[in-house]
């Protein structure tokens, strides 16, 4: 191997993607963040425009990027392919280097420690996050805004759930890639997933060792860590992969970040766990809709008399899949889904906790609130927990994962 | 006929004539600098960017690879704001010998060049890009130099001490009397009017167009043959080191990051006429051949822009030791007296050089008019700093984008790629007093990035309008002039992304501004060119 099969090609295709910008400023009326507040200047400057000026021995000179929620909605509208979010992504990574990182990022930035440290003492845990005087210390002294939305310790975990019980042989395996979200924050929905997916007639496997895919981390600009979370997952879910088992994940974000991200972004394209693990990575919704396509989907759900609303995060559109929790949720009979049209929620995984940008992402979200609220729907449902968290904070509508709607539908709850 | 009276009258205002009128009026001689156009827009404008370390003579050329060594280190101290300090690689390339290695170290041990062999992994962890196939490398203190800078600073500098810099004032004679030169007609090329000036000695630093000045003194046997180089810039920093091919200087050997882009280069082709220097299709393909086996993958990346520039190549008819030596004065330098050439007194003319070495050239240059005139005063210019460089810090490349950052949210951008903010255009315009956009382009880099001006020059033509109070006519002939020149850059290495930016700016201009149909506008991009390439 010489030097420079190290070197990072994927990475540098990322960056080499400035070159096709034409300046048409498409991606700019698109992109949710500079839409509201002057503070940020908006996708094509921060991308196409700023990378020109960046090189590796200069340190980062433009503080404003870091506005960018990394929604990548920008890299999904420009026309010419330019990889404006995964550029903006790396150079905040070398802003970081200059700015260092707030204890503040290196908390949110860890799901799965904070999973591990709230779960054992979870009454109380979760006492603090809602206690308003602490939450006014916590922002104050770690910059997490007080009005953001947090999740609840489940005070167990889905993977003691899951280790006591072996799933039904049946002809197709699947196994399920958890993450740090059901694991140790919503554990029911991760039981529901398992659920869900016996009833449709699938083996469940789930995976030991798997704990956060770190992608709080990559957002956050610790590349390095953020690996090391990669390279775990990658370790913990490769096995099943190589048996030819499709592995299947409910946060939309974590499996985008297995499936692209890591290895563009964090430039772990020559891992071999992790192309295992990403060539055979599905969405939920995405695996549910490909096999009903291929007829091999069971459909005989039971009437839901609900009106529900169904917002697409920007995570799930970066699969380029469509929206294919709205073709699932059109086969459950009686059930209404009023789809909105906003782009983002505003959340962006961990942008919306922090103090000086709760406000921004409050804003972005605007225009999706007001449509829940105007829908006075039943449920609200989205494929993203931190939206999902969010979006109930804001709008005060039960927000759930689409797999929620299939478990009801199936007759399971 | 106005009149004006100077110490020394200097022909042209490129590196060397900044230089020179640095020079001279540090030495308190009173200047007048004339160009015919504005300063730095002959050579010097069209140069490559790289402030040599020497690594290229030093097997070649051993006097100009000491040159070299001396005045990069020296350029570097006294103008550090246009330096960028990106260093150099010399590396084989699986096409060249890599014994030549060997021969090239010798040489930059004899030179005083500090050079270092590195492993090729280093080389290729410090610039990713570079061919894997490179055989040996070795680094050499190479920089990159923008010119425009620092021949405004030189300007700037010789003002202060008392200069008078003329730009658009072309010489149509000198005038001969009393055994030499006495001075020089010339014509402001804005207005029309013409201007005597009378000079106790003229120094003739016109570069490429220096036989068209002796001859007006009636000066025979001298001619410059013009070579034409040419070089294409890459849309972004393909390298951040200058890249050089370790062999005999060679065509599209050299690729040099400069500000925001990457140059390949260069040719030398002889040319008929240095104001006439088209480039062809063969040449770019020549670069982008010898981009190519540097960093393999330039040709799949933007090219931006390609432009030609020309190096003098001195023939006199006279040889003897009081005549310059041509053969090796290609890359040298040397300081044509025409009182013992030819008879004609206080007449100098600068042949030759490089632009890394314009303050060794100003030196040689007015060294010897010290020397006839009979009154030596010592060169400053070795360690003094015109103005803009006080604090000695190199410019970086991100220093535009960290300076945008404090007025982001109060200031319009209107060069969204090279980011120019709304008032320093302004303040250009007011300061330099110039109806011309491509003067305005030249100082600021205003256009100059990936989409060419598509969507700053409409803008930047409207501001001009309102600051200058130009009639709408005036800004019509401005804004299509420039884009005539921008489209000059651009047609011959149309194809990828910088076509289809072409076609977006096309129906910019075209179709939605119409600019071809504005009063008294000139047509700015024929069909037939477009459809052609
Ligand atoms: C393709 C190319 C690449 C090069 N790359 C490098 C490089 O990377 N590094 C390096 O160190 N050197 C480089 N050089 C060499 C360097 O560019 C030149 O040595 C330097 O720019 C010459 O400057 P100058 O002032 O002598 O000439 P010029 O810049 O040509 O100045 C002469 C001036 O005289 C003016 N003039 C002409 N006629 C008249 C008249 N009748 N009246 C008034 N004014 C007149 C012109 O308008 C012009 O501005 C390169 C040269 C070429 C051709
Ligand atoms: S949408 Fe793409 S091409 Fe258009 S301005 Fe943005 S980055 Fe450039
Ligand atoms: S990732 Fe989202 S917030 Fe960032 S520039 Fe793109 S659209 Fe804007």
């Amino acid at each position: 191997m010489t030097a420079h099969d190290h070197h990072d090609v994927l990475g540098t295709l990322m960056r080499d993607s400035l070159d096709h910008c034409v300046k048409c400023t498409i991606c700019e009326t698109f992109c949710p963040v500079s839409n509201v507040t002057p503070l940020f200047p908006g996708p094509k400057y921060v991308g196409p425009q700023a990378e020109r000026f960046r090189v590796p021995a200069d340190e980062s000179p433009d503080d404003s990027l870091d506005y960018c929620s990394g929604c990548g909605i920008c890299t999904q509208v420009c026309p010419q392919g330019v990889h404006i979010a995964e550029i903006n992504t790396q150079a905040r990574a070398k802003l970081r280097e200059r700015t260092g990182f707030k204890l503040r990022d290196r908390i949110i930035a860890r799901p799965d420690l904070t999973g591990r440290l709230g779960t054992p003492a979870a009454g109380l845990a979760n006492r603090t996050l809602r206690s308003r005087p602490l939450r006014l210390v916590a922002e104050r002294v770690l910059g997490i805004d007080h009005r953001a939305a947090v999740p609840s310790f489940a005070g167990r975990t889905f993977q003691a759930w899951a280790k006591g019980r072996t799933s039904p042989p049946a002809q197709r395996r699947v196994a399920y890639f958890h993450g740090c979200g059901a694991n140790w924050y919503e554990p029911d929905s991760g039981q529901r997933t398992v659920e869900l997916l016996e009833w449709l007639g699938c083996q469940v496997d789930v995976p030991r060792g798997q704990s956060c895919c770190g992608l709080p981390l990559q957002s956050n600009g610790m590349f390095g860590a953020a690996r090391k979370y990669v390279r775990r997952m990658a370790r913990a879910l490769a096995p099943a992969a190589r048996q030819g088992i499709d592995l299947v994940g409910t946060s939309t974000s974590c499996t985008l970040m297995l499936k692209r991200e890591a290895r563009e972004i964090l430039g772990m394209d020559e891992d071999p766990d992790l192309r295992v693990v990403s060539d055979n990575m599905y969405d939920i919704c995405e695996y549910l809709v490909m096999l009903h396509e291929r007829g091999e989907l069971r459909t005989d759900f039971r009437p839901l008399p609900l009106t529900v609303t169904y917002h697409a995060p920007c995570q799930q559109q970066g699969h380029g899949v469509g929206k294919p929790a709205l073709d699932l949720m059109a086969l459950v009979p009686g059930l209404r889904v009023i789809e909105n049209d906003a782009t983002c929620c505003g959340i962006a995984g961990t942008y919306g906790l922090k103090r000086e940008k709760f406000d921004i992402a409050m804003d972005v979200g605007k225009g999706l609130f007001a449509q829940i609220g105007d829908a006075r729907p039943d449920l609200a449902v989205c494929d993203s927990e931190t939206c999902r968290w969010h979006i109930e904070q804001a709008t005060g509508v039960k927000t759930v994962h689409p797999v929620e709607v299939l478990h009801r539908a199936a007759g399971l709850s | 006929m106005a009149r004006l009276q100077a110490d020394v009258l200097i022909i042209g205002g490129g590196a060397t004539g900044a230089a020179t009128a640095w020079d001279a009026a540090l030495r308190g001689f009173d200047v007048v600098l004339v160009d015919r156009a504005d300063l730095a827009e002959g050579t010097s404008g069209r140069f490559h960017g790289l402030l040599h370390s020497g690594g290229r003579y030093v097997v070649k050329d051993r006097v100009a690879a000491e040159e070299c060594v001396a005045e990069n280190a020296i350029v570097r101290r006294i103008l550090p704001d246009a330096v960028e300090d990106t260093g150099g690689l010399f590396v084989t390339t699986p096409d060249d010998d890599p014994a030549y290695g060997d021969r090239f170290m010798e040489g930059c041990r004899a030179a005083g060049l500090p050079a270092e062999e590195i492993p090729v992994a280093e080389a290729l962890r410090m610039e990713p890009r570079l061919n894997p196939g490179i055989q040996r490398a070795f680094t050499v203190p190479d920089g990159a130099i923008d010119v425009w800078k620092s021949v405004w600073s030189l300007a700037a500098g010789a003002a202060a001490h008392g200069a008078r810099i003329l730009t658009y004032h072309k010489v149509l004679d000198l005038h001969v009397g009393d055994g030499g030169v006495t001075g020089a007609r010339v014509r402001n090329e804005l207005t029309g009017e013409e201007l005597d000036i009378e000079a106790g000695f003229t120094l003739n630093a016109s570069g490429a167009w220096a036989a068209q000045i002796v001859h007006m003194a009636g000066i025979e046997g001298i001619g410059v043959i013009p070579g034409k180089g040419i070089m294409i810039a890459m849309n972004h920093r393909l390298v951040n080191t200058v890249v050089n091919r370790c062999t005999m200087p060679a065509d599209g050997d050299i690729l040099v990051p400069i500000r925001t882009v990457s140059a390949i280069g260069t040719t030398d082709i002889r040319a008929a006429d240095p104001d006439e220097i088209p480039v062809t299709q063969q040449e770019v393909d020549q670069m982008l051949d010898g981009g190519e086996r540097l960093v393999p993958g330039l040709r799949q990346a933007r090219a931006l822009r390609v432009w030609a520039g020309v190096r003098p190549l001195f023939q006199d008819d006279r040889s003897g030791p009081a005549a310059a030596d041509t053969r090796d004065v290609s890359r040298g330098h040397a300081v044509v007296d025409h009182a013992e050439r030819d008879g004609v007194r206080r007449l100098l003319t600068m042949s030759g050089g490089k632009l890394t070495t314009m303050r060794l050239m100003a030196q040689d240059l007015v060294d010897a008019m010290c020397r006839q005139l009979g009154d030596e005063r010592p060169c400053r210019t070795e360690h003094e700093r015109p103005p803009g460089h006080e604090d000695g810090r190199h410019m970086q490349i991100g220093d535009r984008l960290r300076r945008r950052e404090a007025t982001l949210r109060d200031e319009q951008l209107i060069c969204e790629c090279e980011l120019i903010g709304r008032s320093r255009l302004e303040q250009t315009m007011q300061t330099r007093g110039t109806l011309n956009l491509d003067d305005v382009r030249r100082q600021l880099r205003l256009g100059m990035g990936p989409c060419q001006g598509g969507f700053c020059i409409y803008r930047a033509t409207g501001i001009l309008h309102g600051v200058e109070r130009l009639d709408g006519e005036e800004a019509s002939a401005s804004l299509t002039s420039f884009l005539q020149e921008r489209w000059k850059g651009v047609w011959p290495i149309l194809y990828g992304d910088q076509l289809r930016q072409a076609r977006l700016d096309d129906w910019i201009f075209q179709g939605l501004l119409d600019v071809e149909h504005l009063p008294e506008a000139a047509a700015v991009v024929p069909d037939e060119e477009l459809s052609a390439s």
